[in-house]
């Protein structure tokens, strides 16, 4: 009895021992661990505020209200950068008009029309998500290859006895190229939205008789109108940065006026900074023009991500009142 | 199973379930049922989580066939209308037969708007109209003092009562001849629960009323008659008051008496 309870209190001695070992490793793996991810988030955000220091500083000094509203002069050494943000701005639009509609309503087939086990939900799915991985400059010969050549051309033979009007790089293409690289960026985020809408919701309205159709439009798409919007909003940054697809496709190397129709090249802030840092005459007054072009770039993208970050908290605040 | 009231059948029920069996995938979760809903009364459903009660109550407005893999085999009728069957619009068996959620579910809308909502997708566009529905159904569900003044403000100021009280009044301004409830009143505190059972009472005068409840004692106070569910089988059917007094089964006894549950 004796012998067998000093065996017990032996025992459970011992195995707290072991566990304030354990404990004690523990602890080391966890300090080292929160060591390793700390230095290494240290790192991306000193390469970050690298880049950043180095586009203020040498950006800055050449920012004014003069560069952000006047043409590039002398061979590009001089002057602004009007025609390619008001170039941004037109391009992306278009590139909205053209690429929402369709993949918000892509969006609202495969979530709540579309069976989920059937072939061809999976292989529209496994298509967006392969749209997604294809590299950008894919997209602009593909949309030399198509719109340009043959839907351009294809319109210059029918309707401008060949005469070369469409069937040229163009505004138009350059959005509608833009538009099909930020498909699956819409797509995403607003099926995305539309999976977060409770079905309490869906219930309610179909246990009051009405339709399906209904149904979406009047309480699913509304509640996800944020979400929606978050997508529209990160589409539209992607596109504002992107070089490789408008290459080919309708952004030009210099135009001193503003585009005037849909057929017209135009210029684009990515697009310049591409063609001073690789085509200047003269580098040394081309380099400050470059960094500020780099950092009006670099705001305008900002700018658009805040304001996706901002739309999708509001999203979530709202959300939440509803559970 | 009908019921028989003094030898007599009883006058002719609102619905008539019969064989109704409904399966998750090939899971059978509950039937065959049958059984007999009378018009302008209470009829609860009783029983343990699980048993098919809610599914049982789903199925009687097609809610069921939303949730993939649901298949649903019998045949239930309102009015002698078959509400299974090919042809046979879902949307229009749920303008007659309506639904209040256990979780109290309205729109992120205004207070109004919520209510009128039925009545938009309906195709009533007058808004005089609209105004004086939508205030006849407040009141049937003894929400319009309580939120007159403030129509037009969200319906998510709303307490949880009061949401409750707002979704049931959304499902009778469209004037359903059935309003199903599942467990309306089980995320409720003891006030606003009284409050809804008290609006059965009264909506039973002209409603016919199935009413889902985890709670006995909610069942004795508001329904006529009760059906007990076990393990996806509709046990026994009755009068509340037989049933919980002189139950045939010694499964419903051992219920309603606390032994399991």
């Amino acid at each position: 009895m004796t012998a067998s309870a000093t065996t017990d209190v032996e025992d459970r001695h011992k195995l707290a021992q072991q566990l304030a070992q354990r404990t004690r490793s523990n602890l080391l793996a966890d300090r080292t661990l929160a060591i390793a991810s700390g230095v290494t988030l240290l790192m991306v955000l000193l390469i970050l505020t690298v880049i950043l220091a180095d586009v203020v500083r040498n950006g800055a000094p050449r920012l004014s209200w003069a560069f952000l509203t006047e043409a590039p002069r002398d061979g590009m050494t001089a002057g602004g950068i009007f025609p390619a943000i008001i170039g941004m701005v037109e391009m992306v639009l278009l590139m909205t008009l053209a690429g929402v509609p369709v993949g918000v309503a892509t969006a609202i087939y495969l979530h709540e029309y579309a069976s989920p086990v059937s072939k061809l939900t999976r292989s529209i799915r496994i298509a967006v998500a392969n749209l997604a991985g294809v590299p950008s400059i894919v997209f602009g010969l593909f949309g030399l290859g198509f719109f340009v050549q043959f839907i351009g051309s294809g319109i210059d033979k029918t309707f401008f006895h060949g005469e070369k009007i469409y069937g040229q790089p163009a505004l138009i293409w350059a959005a509608l190229t833009m538009a099909i690289l930020t498909l699956p960026v819409v797509i995403v985020a607003t099926e995305e939205a539309l999976r977060a809408v409770p079905r309490e919701l869906r219930e309610a309205s179909l246990a009051l008789g009405a339709t399906k159709f209904q149904t979406v439009f009047n309480v699913v798409v509304p509640q996800a109108s944020s979400g929606i919007l978050t997508g529209t909003i990160l589409a539209v940054s992607r596109g504002a940065g992107e070089v490789a697809p408008i290459l080919f496709t309708g952004a030009a190397y210099f135009l001193p006026l503003l585009p005037k129709s849909l057929s017209s090249q135009f210029m684009t802030p990515s697009y310049h900074v591409y063609v001073l840092s690789t085509q200047s005459p003269d580098v040394d007054a081309t380099k400050p023009i470059l960094y500020a072009t780099v950092l009006v770039l670099l705001i305008l993208t900002f700018t658009l991500n805040v304001a996706a970050v901002i739309v999708r908290a509001r999203m979530r605040r709202r959300a939440g009142k509803i559970a | 199973m009908t019921i028989a009231t003094n030898g007599k059948p009883d006058p002719t029920p609102k619905l008539v379930v019969r064989g109704l069996t409904v399966f998750y995938g090939e899971k059978k979760a509950v039937g065959p049922v049958g059984l007999d809903i009378v018009g302008q009364h209470v009829t609860a459903l009783i029983g343990p989580s699980g048993c098919g009660k809610s599914t049982f109550l789903r199925s009687l407005n097609r809610m069921n066939e939303l949730i993939p893999g649901c298949r649903v085999e019998g045949e239930v009728r309102l009015d002698g209308d078959p509400i299974y069957g090919p042809g046979i619009d879902p949307v229009a068996i749920r303008r007659r037969i309506g639904m209040v959620f256990q979780r109290s579910n309205p729109f992120p809308k205004s207070i109004k708007e919520n209510v009128a909502y039925g009545l938009r997708i309906g195709g009533i566009k007058d808004d005089r109209e609209i105004s004086s529905r939508v205030e006849r159904a407040l009141t049937q569900s003894a929400l319009w003092e309580e939120v007159k003044d403030r129509l037009d403000e969200s319906a998510m100021g709303l307490s949880g009562g009061q949401q409750q009280r707002l979704c049931i009044a959304r499902a009778l301004a469209v004037e359903p001849e059935v309003l199903l409830m599942d467990e309306p009143a089980s995320a409720l505190d003891p006030i606003a629960t009284a409050h809804i059972e008290e609006l059965i009472n009264e909506l039973s005068a002209e409603y016919t009323v199935v009413i889902v409840t985890h709670n006995m004692q909610q069942a004795a106070r508001v329904a006529d008659y009760t059906a007990f569910f076990y393990l996806g089988e509709l046990v026994e059917f009755d009068r509340t008051d037989v049933l919980f007094t002189k139950p045939n089964d010694s499964r419903t006894e051992d219920y309603i008496t606390g032994r399991f549950g």
